[in-house]
């Protein structure tokens, strides 16, 4: 004869047994429904609020193979971390255009921009920017130059630059400019200026 | 002294702990330098297993060696040990030779042993074992424990070609790809992975001074070539991995012939051995051949570099171009040597290793490009390094001993092709391994003349490319041999 009280306790417990069943069953199923589809799932970035001004873009163009320094007016917000994010993406911005002097690959775009430590900033772009950036050592020298000296001369303090792909290491930007090292802006200075 | 023996206890055991922490790192490392190891060869994979020794017997784990070769499990089954290979059965008991495999009696020569619910066989008992197991041939070399399943092999022969410098080309019957140490009048080449077979004789021997002779060993695993010489040797892959070519460093030949009555330059065939002048000394002689150039065609194998057009991939023109450029520098009498003369996959790192290696006065690096047209130069632009220590420099800042030579190269290089009305551009490039090369270093870049795609890879445009940059180099031959 199994005592009254332990058919109760044991009653109880499949009871809440099942009732969390049925509650991880609901769960489970709004998940899924919320899940976004693939086309919609990179970061939608934050409308930017604030003054514009007037900055400074090193423009890649192509055909002659030069880098320009470019003037355009963008709103910029005030932290030191958002401007840098914000001046680089006017820049892809240029690049992603139909009649962009330098296009970039479909759906290449800034990740992020850490300010790692005084003078270091890690520039972090996608894995379409690299997978779809066209191979040849003066089509991506344009594009590391245009990034690192875009970014040390909006951002007054930054004396050397590391380019990561998808938050990674990587070997080289297409086959050719390479990204295992960190550059200097002061020597990349002097590659601009033969650029221009 | 209260306080001061208070904060002895209470140190002693942080100490106690550094050391005991200390003591199993060298355990373990002293272990790890000693680690006995079997290497496994089949046809489709080749594997390396740490052998276990106990009571004097060599053990290796039965799961582990059939693991890549089949569907294994195994489970303890009572006093018995059950494992399943490819849907057969077999059992062995812990503490006993007697054991069933495959469903027939099987008497292993050394007890069976179980830890932790693995299964640990002799090593001896491998060749039977696994032909019992397989139901193929199996050669195992007991004393280098290499295990050799089926028909796995690689051969290879080695000839001398009496060139000058006299170079030992090495066929191989697949590809390989060795871990390669030189020492003072050696080549080691070390097959983990190959399963190369050992030669009919395990010393040979060629009629050259400069490659007398070949080793091959085998121990703990792996295979061995040692190729020795009394000048530095280097190597160089070619045929998709399925050929090496040694060949003794060209400033060490001129010095290994400077004994010799009457020193001779080395030369290039095609030319005319020049006479030495009279009082001329081994120094000089050294000296002059000490100009020396690599030639790099970048990319290669997996890595096709650019795609210029749906048929034209980047490495195959500039391996084109690098042969042509070779031919070229040859004919002007100096000593070249291309870094790949097939399509070979090589990393960054290998082709400044390599280059390092040689010592040339020069190192060029090729590259090709859709845009744009004519021909663009580059140097290192060199990466934030850390400094060198002593006399060892900071692998991504090598360069930085030998930028101005390597502008003045580039310089020349501008010149010459200027003066045969190819479009030239000089700039400076985050490009690998120029700033890993301890040489002068110029990447050139040959873009299509007047944007014409179709003419990169046209002869007359690559002769005109590699005749300008063959004058570039020979114009700084004095000031490159002076700089070194």
């Amino acid at each position: 004869m199994i005592p009254r009280h332990l058919v109760i306790g044991i009653a109880a417990m499949l009871a809440v047994a099942l009732g969390m069943s049925f509650y991880a069953w609901r769960m489970r199923g709004r998940v899924t429904q919320a899940e976004t589809p693939a086309e919609y799932a990179h970061p939608v970035a934050a409308p930017v609020q604030g003054p514009t001004e007037q900055v400074t873009l090193y423009v890649a163009y192509d055909d002659p193979g030069v880098l320009r320094a470019q003037s355009a007016s963008i709103p910029l917000p005030a932290g030191r971390q958002e401007r840098a994010q914000e001046l680089l993406r006017a820049l892809l911005g240029l690049y992603l255009d139909k009649s962009s002097s330098h296009p970039l690959g479909p759906g290449a775009e800034l990740r992020d921009v850490y300010l790692v430590d005084p003078g270091l900033a890690v520039i972090d772009v996608n894995d379409a920017f690299a997978d779809g950036h066209r191979s040849g050592v003066l089509v991506e020298e344009l594009t590391v130059a245009s990034l690192v000296q875009t970014l040390a001369t909006g951002i007054p303090g930054i004396n050397r630059v590391q380019i990561l792909v998808g938050g990674r290491e990587r070997e080289t930007l297409a086959g050719h400019a390479d990204l295992s090292c960190v550059y200097d802006v002061a020597a990349l200075g002097q590659m601009v200026a033969e650029l221009q | 002294m209260p306080w001061s023996s208070r904060r002895t206890k209470r140190a002693a055991p942080a100490v106690i702990s550094c050391l005991a922490l200390l003591f199993a790192f060298v355990l373990a490392v002293s272990g790890f330098a000693d680690e006995k190891r079997l290497t496994i060869y089949s046809g489709a994979t080749s594997y390396s297993l740490t052998v276990r020794e106990k009571d004097g017997t060599d053990y290796v784990g039965l799961v582990e060696i059939l693991q890549p070769l089949g569907s294994v499990s195994a489970r303890t089954d009572g006093r018995a040990w059950r494992l399943t290979y490819n849907g057969s059965d077999s059992e062995f008991t812990p503490g006993k030779t007697r054991a069933r495999v495959q469903g027939q009696a099987f008497d292993l020569p050394a007890n069976f042993l179980l830890e932790n619910g693995r299964g640990f066989v002799p090593l001896s008992s491998l060749p039977s074992l696994m032909q019992r197991f397989l139901w193929i041939p199996v050669n195992f070399h007991e004393a280098s424990r290499r295990l050799f399943i089926g028909n796995a092999g690689v051969h290879f022969t080695a000839q001398i070609n009496k060139t000058n410098p006299p170079t030992l080309v090495m066929n191989f019957t697949s590809p390989v790809n060795p871990m390669i140490a030189t020492e003072p009048g050696k080549l080691r080449m070390v097959f983990t992975r190959e399963p190369l077979v050992p030669p009919g004789s395990q010393t040979l021997t060629f009629d050259s001074q400069a490659i007398p002779s070949a080793t091959f060993q085998e121990s703990n695993g792996a295979a061995e070539i040692a190729v020795s010489g009394p000048v530095p040797l280097f190597a160089s892959f070619s045929n998709d991995g399925r050929t090496i070519t040694i060949t003794p460093a060209p400033q060490a030949t001129a010095h290994a012939q400077a004994p010799a009555a009457t020193p001779a330059v080395p030369v290039p065939a095609g030319r005319p051995a020049p006479q030495a002048l009279p009082g001329a000394t081994p120094a000089a002689v050294s000296s002059a051949v000490q100009y020396f150039v690599v030639v790099d065609p970048s990319h290669g194998g997996d890595e096709r570099g650019a795609a210029l057009s749906d048929q034209l991939a980047e490495k195959d023109v500039t391996l084109a171009f690098a042969l042509r450029l070779r031919q070229q520098l040859q004919t002007r009498g100096l000593t070249t040597l291309v870094l790949r003369e097939g399509d070979a996959t090589m990393s960054l790192d290998q082709r400044a290793n390599m280059t390092n290696a040689a010592h040339p006065a020069i190192y060029v690096c090729l590259h090709a490009a859709s845009q744009g047209s004519g021909v663009r130069l580059y140097t290192a632009l060199l990466p934030a390094g850390a400094e060198g220590r002593g006399p060892f420099l900071d692998w991504n800042t090598a360069q930085s001993g030998f930028r101005a030579a390597s502008q003045t190269a580039e310089t020349s290089l501008a010149t010459e092709l200027g003066k045969r009305q190819v479009a030239v551009r000089s700039l400076l490039a985050p490009l690998r391994p120029l700033n890993n090369i301890t040489a002068a270093a110029v990447a050139i870049e040959i873009a299509p003349p007047a944007g014409k795609l179709a003419d990169l890879n046209s002869p007359g445009y690559q002769q005109l490319v590699a005749e300008s940059v063959t004058a570039g180099i020979e114009a700084v031959r004095d000031q490159l041999g002076a700089t070194r």
